[in-house]
């Protein structure tokens, strides 16, 4: 990473050394266009018709990882803090609408609602009663990554104190499909596509345009820095987990709508993928978890062709492998930026 | 513990109270199960502390290693017909291996990186193990122990056990059914100490000062001279050879092995022995992981009116609370010493 921005030029630069020199400087471009040969064979190899289906399975799994990878970035570009227990966020936004949904029996809408809202609350109240008094005493990684770990047992095995380890499914109709072109999308999935679309198009306008998104971008360059100049950096902290909580939430809600089904440990299985989504955007920046949310979706999709579809999680787990170890930093955009 | 128990589930009549089981408290059975799982997963959480303790390195696949040794070994002794006693240092071998290859490109990067690194690894040997069926055998991963032509994983392990039996513990009047765990007991806790012992001894030693002087600042100590990285590596591989130790004791514990046994929260459990007992110390990790076991097969004998999915959670949100408070009001541990806590930034 730093010693590879050392570029070897001269005539002693052999061919190797100027593809690295090249890849370091444009890895976006470099990744996208690998990418693009692996789709191009894979679309040769077996037609169009099933690589575009795949492709649509793809963006349906990308869109939720989108929505829980931002929230995971954000609260690590702002807060330093790697969230283990996020993807149990997203349990705790799916079971809280399963209950309103089933349960209660309230209109979906309804209850996706209250899994953001509440989902929401609870962030903020672990930002009240944890993070904040760890930051003041200043506490190291290790103690930060178990708590967060702590915290991921309570909410996976509270959830399963109260509503049992087995499937549960939303009150909603997740069988009917819609045919587009000879592809085949659920009507559900259809929906969460449209709903994770507008709420990722929201966010992102109001990271860049309003000015609580700006301070929040202030704040992930430099804390301290963004403090001193007088923003008030508790609101913004608190906000973030509002943001980070919610979208889990939502994620949450938007998993079980799309997959039919779910259990206390889809939320953690789904941890990977999005850390694996988020390192490839680059860890803190938003706009890169976003498109590295619909590269793994595509990926694991897309790996369905070639191999058995067990094995798709274990494709975004090599992705996150292979980019750790070639470019820490990630593909879209450079560190430290939101 | 059974009214905290009882309370904050909320849903326990009081006469009811009473009458929860606590007789298992006073058999052999009992303490010996828990005697095993606390030895094998000391062995487990003796290469964590090794790792995070000394070397300030966080490990987050030493369940990744623990199956890679007890499938390794399984494989070489049922598929390949290798005998017991050369396949276990196989497959230390082979684990050790997988750590080098793990840490030599993920080593570089920094803390929390490395452990989201880890963990990707270990579900990758998971997940592996889960779906090739060609190789491991049964369903979902489960491998069968048995050889077509009769040869038993465990059969060298059960003639060490009946003779141990016999010789050590019938003539002191321990025979019967309910002392059939103590062969098991007694080497996988001979394997802890001498673990224990050694680990403590080389800490001491020239080479372990290195490996804290890395811990503390690895500029400064790159700066004298010594190559952290490989200090890092070598660390690394030895925690990944303890991982494999307890993975057979789990074979030969368990009789059989799913690649359940292996999911990443067995690794984060280790953890909670490992922060329960004490970071830098290895005795903490042998009181620590006494302590969790006694409590988690203690709820579970304990037999509360709850189905059973719903008695595993209760056991593991006390695991996470475990770790919570802890990290918040004791980070260093019981037994371990607040001066070598460093994994700061």
């Amino acid at each position: 990473m730093e010693a590879s921005s050392v570029s070897p030029e001269g005539p002693g630069a052999t061919g190797i050394q100027r593809f690295r020199e090249y890849a370091n400087a444009n890895p976006a471009q470099v990744f996208l266009t690998v990418m693009g040969v692996i789709a191009f064979a894979l679309l040769i190899g077996y037609g169009l018709h099933d690589f575009a289906q795949r492709s649509v399975n793809g963006i349906v799994t990308g869109s939720y990882f989108a929505l829980g990878a931002i929230g995971l970035t954000l609260v690590y570009g702002i807060l330093r803090l790697t969230n283990f227990a996020h993807g149990d966020m997203l349990t705790l936004g799916a079971y809280i609408a399963l209950f309103f949904n089933v349960t209660v029996g309230v209109p979906f809408i309804v209850a996706m609602v209250a899994g953001i809202l509440l989902t929401a609350a609870f962030g903020v109240l672990t930002e009240l009663t944890l993070w904040k008094p760890m930051r003041k005493r200043k506490a190291g990684t290790l103690q930060l990554v178990l708590m967060t770990i702590g915290l991921a047992f309570v909410i996976r095995n509270m959830v399963q104190l109260f509503a049992g380890a087995g499937q549960q499914r939303l009150d909603i109709n997740t069988t009917d499909t819609i045919q587009f072109l000879d592809l085949t999308i659920g009507r559900t999935q259809l929906i969460v596509v449209i709903i994770a679309l507008v709420v990722l198009s929201a966010v992102a306008w109001m990271l860049r345009h309003t000015s609580i998104g700006r301070q929040m971008r202030a704040l992930a360059d430099n804390f301290d820095l963004a403090e001193t100049t007088g923003i008030d950096t508790n609101r913004i902290v608190i906000f973030t987990w509002i943001l980070s909580a919610g979208l889990a939430g939502l994620a949450g809600v938007l998993v079980v709508a799309s997959i039919g089904s779910l259990n206390p440990n889809t939320g953690f299985t789904l941890l990977l993928p999005l850390f694996a989504a988020v390192v490839l955007g680059g860890i803190g920046n938003a706009y890169g978890a976003l498109a590295g949310a619909m590269v793994i979706g595509l990926a694991q999709e897309w790996s369905t062709l070639p191999f058995e579809p067990q094995w798709k999680t274990a494709v975004s787990f090599l992705v996150l492998i292979i980019v750790l170890i070639f470019r820490p930093q990630g593909i879209f955009g450079t560190e430290r930026t939101l | 513990m059974n009214s905290a128990a009882a309370s904050l589930i909320g849903v326990l009549p009081d006469n009811l109270l009473l009458g929860i089981e606590t007789d298992f408290l006073t058999q052999w059975q009992f303490w010996i199960s828990v005697g095993i799982l606390a030895g094998i997963y000391g062995i487990f959480t003796l290469g964590l502390q090794l790792n995070v303790g000394y070397t300030g390195i966080l490990n987050f696949g030493q369940a990744g290693f623990q199956a890679l040794g007890a499938y390794a070994a399984v494989i070489f002794v049922v598929e390949l017909g290798i005998n017991f006693y050369i396949a276990l240092p196989l497959s230390i071998i082979v684990t050790i291996i997988a750590g080098i290859l793990i840490g030599l490109p993920s080593l570089r990067l920094r803390a929390d990186y490395f452990a989201i690194a880890t963990i990707a690894f270990s579900e990758v040997i998971r997940i592996t193990i889960q779906n090739a069926r060609d190789l491991t055998g049964g369903n979902q991963g489960t491998i069968s122990l048995e050889l077509d032509n009769g040869i038993f994983f465990n059969e060298s392990w059960l003639k060490v056990s009946s003779w141990m039996s016999e010789n050590l513990f019938d003539p002191i009047g321990l025979s019967g059914s309910e002392y059939l765990g103590l062969p098991l007991l007694v080497v996988v806790w001979g394997f802890l100490a001498l673990g224990a012992f050694v680990l403590s001894r080389l800490v001491r030693s020239p080479w372990g000062r290195v490996l804290r002087a890395v811990r503390e600042d690895e500029d400064a100590a790159r700066a004298l001279g010594k190559n952290a990285f490989s200090y890092k590596l070598q660390s690394l591989a030895i925690a990944a050879s303890l991982g494999a130790v307890s993975g057979w004791f789990l074979v030969l514990q368990q009789g059989s092995v799913s690649q359940e046994a292996f999911e990443p929260i067995w690794t984060f459990i280790g953890y909670a022995v490992l922060v329960l007992g004490g970071l830098a110390s290895f005795s903490g990790v042998l009181f620590g992981s006494f302590i969790f076991w006694a409590v988690y097969e203690g709820m579970r004998a304990m037999d509360l009116p709850l189905t059973s999915d719903k008695d595993a959670a209760l056991r593991f949100v006390l695991v996470g609370v475990i770790l919570i408070a802890l990290m918040a009001l004791r980070p260093q541990g019981v037994l371990g010493k607040k001066e070598e806590m460093v994994l700061g930034e």
